[in-house]
């Protein structure tokens, strides 16, 4: 669709100029060696016309009747060099085929041509299609594109084409050159492709012959290595804050509740999993009845999931929690048990299958650092966000009467009764409290994530970790242990895949707790008792 | 009174002795016959599908009844006892696939996901697992030398109460994320299945089927008796001041880290052996049997029925497993609800399970 | 005090270990059996020098005190004097930051387990009693009694007559001989002191650490503990720690007052209750 708006565009553009008559006779009608000539030829003018002829000689409209050639769509006919329409439709026509080979230089071409055009998404299209393999034909052409490309994406594409296609043919020098041209990419398709120079094939023999070029390789690909590796930490840094800052917001609810009353609640992945339909709720009604109002769905999403949250929670305390006061491992289980009829009521409502969540339009995309590094927008808000609640949560707990309270309770409940603290009241706002930022959690997941009845689920033994790691009683233990365990999943993911990390940090946790069953910081006396 | 008879009567009463007998000729006399002698139009026969189903709960009856004797004499709170079920399963399902031999989708000696992966030969894990004594080994050794040394490090470092808890749920959920991964070498995310013969026998027939119902049986009951013997020795009463006063007991001169362990691997190898005769009963084993909530599961089952009382755990495990069967059957919607509804109700209003009940009703009339 | 680990490399000092030993052993009939207290010198347990501080907090400085055998010893001083601390030095629970504790001649206390220090011969009761209470009285006597405490030999033990009449004794002793079948959550708080000191004396120790064993009795449950007291000494070496002063000097013969974590005074109660030092930590100048 958009190469025929392009088409029409180019051609509204400029005065029907035709395509060179010879070029695309011999592409008709000539040998295998002239209609490769021919078609580079016509590639080498990057007249976008050739597009159409090509086009149509790739789907097997091109005909010819005699000398002319047509390209033959259902009963319309256009001259393959002019361009203008030919009426009547000649009788005696024969098909021009094209064999594979010539086809795949088509193909080549095609993507070169249209790297040319003004739209980026058919220019990443065409980028993309020749990183997968392009003919020697274009180079001319992507050299072109080359140089008149801005986009910070795209031209580093081109550029590996570009040396690519250099690469392999060319004499010593242009190949050193092209070589040595490569040492000031930051892309990380420039190593693969100077490290492909120096591999060894199976007897231990390097594919490439030739010493000179292999050393310029060496000092291209040392040059490259050493951008890309600031690159390359940077990108881990960044995941690891950003696994830790969401390992954080989901953890924090859980540290409070069980900081301050022993309660360990197995429902508070489903306390985050509600925040995040809340978002859904609020999102969908937004789209209904405000939908110019979009991007700005958040904004009400998040105190909505705090508050949906909250009243859950509070209502699990009044209801449940409190009666099993001083009886963790029954909590533990009463909870478990909320849990299961909480995912029920979700999947009741919403379904069973994943709901979809879109990120308002300002956190799409991200922040190129260096060619291979972006930093996603949504999680780069995350990481503010979670700060932000942190410094929210401090602020509470430090400023505040409630805060004071329930600093107290947490230290010694007999004595914070004795001195008329309303113990009961304080646990129902804390647990509220607690419920409230996990709902916040799960506004934040549900931008970054798939939403399902099974959120819950799988952030409950990292929120378990987290808070078992870091100790009760202070949120800096609970800070420590979500960023150590963000950067050290992330760190470990680099080495040996995602599944492998995880289980090594679960080990990891299980040994620590044992040399330190406290946490890393604890308030509350020794071991964890029951 | 000789040693013998004494321990028969410190073990049961004479009314506990014959409830047992009853129990036993039901599951060795009556099930048998209904289900290979009476004619399947019969209303009295016995279906493969309940004589599995009857099979399966009994399996899960010897798991309550491990849990029973960390959880309620020990006072060790395991959400992570499924793995040890899952690993005697695993071990078992090694032997089944390879006697599946050549019969498998792909003709091979290798089992078929082998296959699939393109693997040339057995990993060394799987050396000599078409010998069934090695599999049974392997079903008392891999849960029992894995809780050996986790509970080692675990009761020796004090921890104790929700963060054991705890991190008994993070070992199963490792667990499980590590048999998903196809290069463990365990069939990944599929497990094993479509199994064909044990010890020669077909595996389908209803012969065999009540060979192995029987078995887990006499499995269960065994496991109740020695689990009796256990609590009613001074073994059982140090265990239960452990549970009550660990402190006090080592100040009177007890290891307790070794009691611990002691009744943890056991209660780890019994839960390997009612794997083992899980899986060619219900056909399959995978990964999500090491789910965390499948052990929390097992917490329930044995708080329904009444913990510390041994015939509880099997009462609450057939309870639980019976209502699960009826209801995601009947009304599969609504078993979460009631599940989750028996956690809060039991932990709430039912604290010694419906053996408590039971007790405080026959002591009211 | 010669400790077992220093084993002399050169033949002369050899020797003159050996001819160390077989002095001890002449003075008594039977040599010292390694493990075994040796009350040779007629001291049941020295405490030298000891100092233990928590986080900056000196609980315990350059303590130093001895029991002898059969001796009933009293402990007294404010609160924060380290009594508690000091009692936790000699089970093992705390190890001393410097200084050391002997059971006996030769063994080293710091180098004990908890578990070791009880099965050597030293019971201690807490002042809250921490009995087994959904056992019976019965019960926790059995649970308490010296025996092979194995797992395996757990497993497999039955009481014979023997071990019965031992828990009748004690029974008797501690004037719970009709209350044995009684659950013993169940008893008085006396009661269940008692109980306490019972399952003590069934672990046969020779050194019992009493802290405040009448807290919470009743005048006549008090005069019955100081009765069963004076019965135990002699065979027993008993430190109890008390603030009641009237027990104290029911049985009391030595005192030594503890302040700020050192022994101020020593001596029969007479002298101490007059030592001018003693006086102004208790009441203040």
């Amino acid at each position: 669709m958009r190469t025929l708006v392009f088409l029409l565009l180019v051609m509204l553009a400029r005065p029907c100029v035709a395509l060179d008559a010879a070029a695309v006779g011999k592409l008709a009608f000539g040998d295998a060696e002239e209609r490769s000539a021919a078609l580079a030829a016509l590639v080498a003018e990057g007249d976008p016309k050739a597009v159409a002829l090509l086009e149509a000689l790739a789907a097997g409209d091109v005909q010819s009747a005699g000398e002319r050639v047509l390209i033959v769509k259902g009963e319309e006919a256009t001259d393959a060099v002019t361009g203008e329409k030919v009426a009547p439709l000649p009788k005696e026509r024969e098909d021009v085929v094209a064999n594979n080979r010539l086809r795949r230089e088509i193909e080549s071409a095609l993507s070169a041509l249209k790297l040319l055009s003004p739209d980026r998404a058919a220019r990443l299209a065409a980028a993309q299609a020749l990183q997968a393999g392009a003919e020697d034909a274009v180079l001319p052409l992507v050299k072109k594109a080359m140089a008149q490309e801005t986009d910070p994406v795209l031209k580093p594409m081109l550029e590996v084409i570009a040396a690519t296609l250099e690469l392999k043919a060319g004499s010593k020098e242009s190949r050193i050159a092209a070589i040595r041209r490569l040492s000031d990419s930051n892309n990380p398709n420039t190593k693969t492709l100077l490290m492909a120079l120096l591999e060894k094939d199976k007897e231990g023999k390097f594919a490439e012959t030739d010493e000179d070029v292999r050393a310029a390789a060496q000092a291209s690909l040392r040059a490259v290595e050493g951008k890309l590796v600031w690159g390359e930490m940077g990108g881990l840094l960044f995941a690891g804050i950003s696994l830790g800052s969401i390992l954080l917001l989901a953890a924090l609810g859980l540290a409070i509740t069980y900081g301050l009353m022993g309660v360990i609640n197995m429902a508070h992945g489903e306390l985050i999993m509600i925040g995040a339909y809340t978002t859904y709720v609020v999102q969908n009604l937004f789209r209904a009845h405000a939908p110019q109002a979009f991007d700005w769905y958040l904004l009400c999403a998040l105190p909505a999931a705090f508050v949906v949250s909250a009243l859950v929670g509070m209502v699990l305390e009044r209801v449940v929690i409190r009666w099993l006061y001083g009886r963790p491992l029954e909590t533990l289980l009463a909870t478990w048990g909320i849990s299961l009829g909480l995912i029920q009521v979700v999947r009741t409502i919403f379904g069973a299958q994943n709901v979809g969540v879109e990120n308002p339009s300002w956190m799409s995309g991200g922040i190129h650092v260096l060619s291979n590094v972006v930093l996603p927008w949504n999680r780069v808000m995350i990481i503010a966000f979670a700060a932000m609640v942190l410094v929210g949560m401090w602020l509470l707990l430090t400023r505040t009467r409630l805060g004071l309270f329930v600093r107290g309770v947490t230290q010694n409940r007999e004595m914070a009764s004795c001195v008329g603290v309303p113990t009961a009241r304080v646990d129902t706002l804390a647990f509220g409290l607690g419920a409230g930022i996990a709902g916040l959690a799960g506004c934040a997941l549900s931008q970054i994530g798939n939403v399902g009845p099974d959120l819950g689920q799988a952030y409950i033994v990292d929120s378990f970790m987290v808070v078992v790691f870091g100790g009760v009683g202070q949120l800096a233990g609970t800070v420590y242990a979500a960023l150590t365990l963000g950067f050290a999943n992330k760190f470990l993911e680099a080495w040996s895949g995602a599944v492998i990390a995880k289980i090594v940090v679960l080990v990891f946790i299980i040994i620590f707790i044992q040399r330190r069953p406290q946490g890393l910081f604890a308030l509350k006396g020794r071991a964890a008792e029951a | 009174m000789g040693p013998i008879a004494s321990t028969v009567s410190r073990l049961y009463g004479t009314k506990g002795w014959i409830l047992l007998g009853a129990f036993a000729s039901v599951l060795f006399i009556v099930f048998p016959v209904c289900s290979l002698v009476v004619p399947p139009s019969s209303p009295f026969h016995l279906s493969q599908y309940w004589v599995t189903l009857i099979g399966k709960i009994m399996c899960y009856a010897i798991v309550a009844l491990a849990m029973d004797l960390v959880w309620g004499y020990a006072g060790i709170l395991s959400l992570g006892h499924g793995l040890f079920f899952a690993l005697g399963g695993y071990a078992m399902g090694m032997y089944l696939m390879r006697q599946i031999g050549k019969q498998g989708q792909y003709q091979s000696e290798l089992p078929d996901f082998m296959v699939f992966l393109d693997w040339k030969e057995l990993p060394w894990h799987w050396w000599n697992t078409d010998q069934f004594w090695w599999a049974a080994l392997l079903v008392v050794l891999v849960p029992g030398l894995l809780a050996y040394v986790f509970g080692y490090f675990a009761f020796r470092s004090r921890v104790k109460g929700v963060y054991f808890s705890i991190i008994t749920q993070a070992l199963t959920f490792a667990a499980m994320l590590a048999f998903f991964r196809n290069a463990m070498g365990f069939g990944g995310n599929n497990g094993f299945t479509d199994f064909k013969r044990i010890l020669g026998f077909t595996i389908q027939t209803p012969e065999t089927r009540m060979a192995l119902f029987a078995i887990t049986g006499a499995t269960l009951l065994g496991a109740l008796l020695l689990g009796r013997w256990l609590v009613t020795s001074r073994f059982g009463r140090v265990l239960m001041a452990i549970r009550d006063a660990e402190q006090r007991v080592a100040f009177c001169g007890y290891n307790t880290v070794n009691y611990k362990l002691f009744i943890w691997t056991l209660s780890a190898v019994l839960c390997g052996i009612a794997g083992a005769l899980y899986v060619p009963q219900v056909g399959i084993i995978n990964p999500s049997e090491m789910s965390p909530a499948n052990s929390i599961e097992i917490a329930i089952w044995v708080a329904v029925g009444g913990r510390g009382t041994l015939a509880g755990a099997i009462l609450g495990a057939g309870v639980v497993n019976g209502a699960k069967s009826f209801f995601t059957q009947a009304f599969p919607e609504y078993w979460l609800y009631v599940l989750g509804l028996l956690f809060i109700l039991v932990t709430l209003f039912m604290p010694q399970g419906l053996v408590g009940m039971l007790r405080k009703w026959r002591a009211a009339t | 005090m010669a400790s077992s680990d220093v084993k002399p490399a050169e033949p002369i000092l050899e020797e003159a270990a050996r001819a160390a030993q077989d002095d001890i052993a002449s003075r008594y009939q039977h040599p010292v059996v390694p493990g075994e207290v040796d009350l040779s010198h007629g001291a049941i347990l020295y405490l030298e020098d000891i100092s233990v501080s928590f986080e900056g907090f000196r609980a315990l400085n350059k303590l130093s005190l001895m029991i002898e055998v059969g001796e009933l010893r009293c402990v007294i001083g404010p609160n924060g004097a380290g009594k508690t601390t000091m009692m936790d030095v000699i089970t093992g629970r705390t190890r001393p930051d410097v200084g050391s504790c002997f059971f006996g001649q030769t063994i080293d206390l710091t180098r004990l387990s908890e578990a070791e220090i009880a099965h050597a011969g030293i019971g201690r009761k807490f002042q809250k009693p921490t009995i087994f209470e959904h056992h019976t009285v019965f019960e926790n006597l059995e649970l308490a009694m010296k025996a092979d405490k194995r797992v395996r030999k757990t497993l497999f033990a039955r009481l014979n007559s023997e071990e019965r009449d031992r828990i009748a004794e004690t029974l008797q002793l501690i004037r719970l001989s009709d209350s044995g079948q009684r659950i013993a959550g169940l008893l008085s708080h006396g009661q269940k002191q008692w109980l306490e000191i019972g399952m003590l004396l069934m672990q046969e120790p020779k050194l019992l650490l009493l802290d405040e064993p009448v807290a919470g009795m009743s005048d006549e449950e008090t005069e019955r503990t100081a009765e069963l007291f004076l019965a135990l000494a002699g065979a027993h070496s008993l430190v109890v720690v008390e603030h009641d002063m009237a027990f104290i000097e029911k049985i009391a013969r030595k005192v030594t007052v503890l302040h700020e974590g050192s022994v101020i005074a020593e001596g029969p109660m007479a002298q101490v209750q007059n030592d001018p030092r003693v006086i102004e930590v208790y009441l203040g100048r």
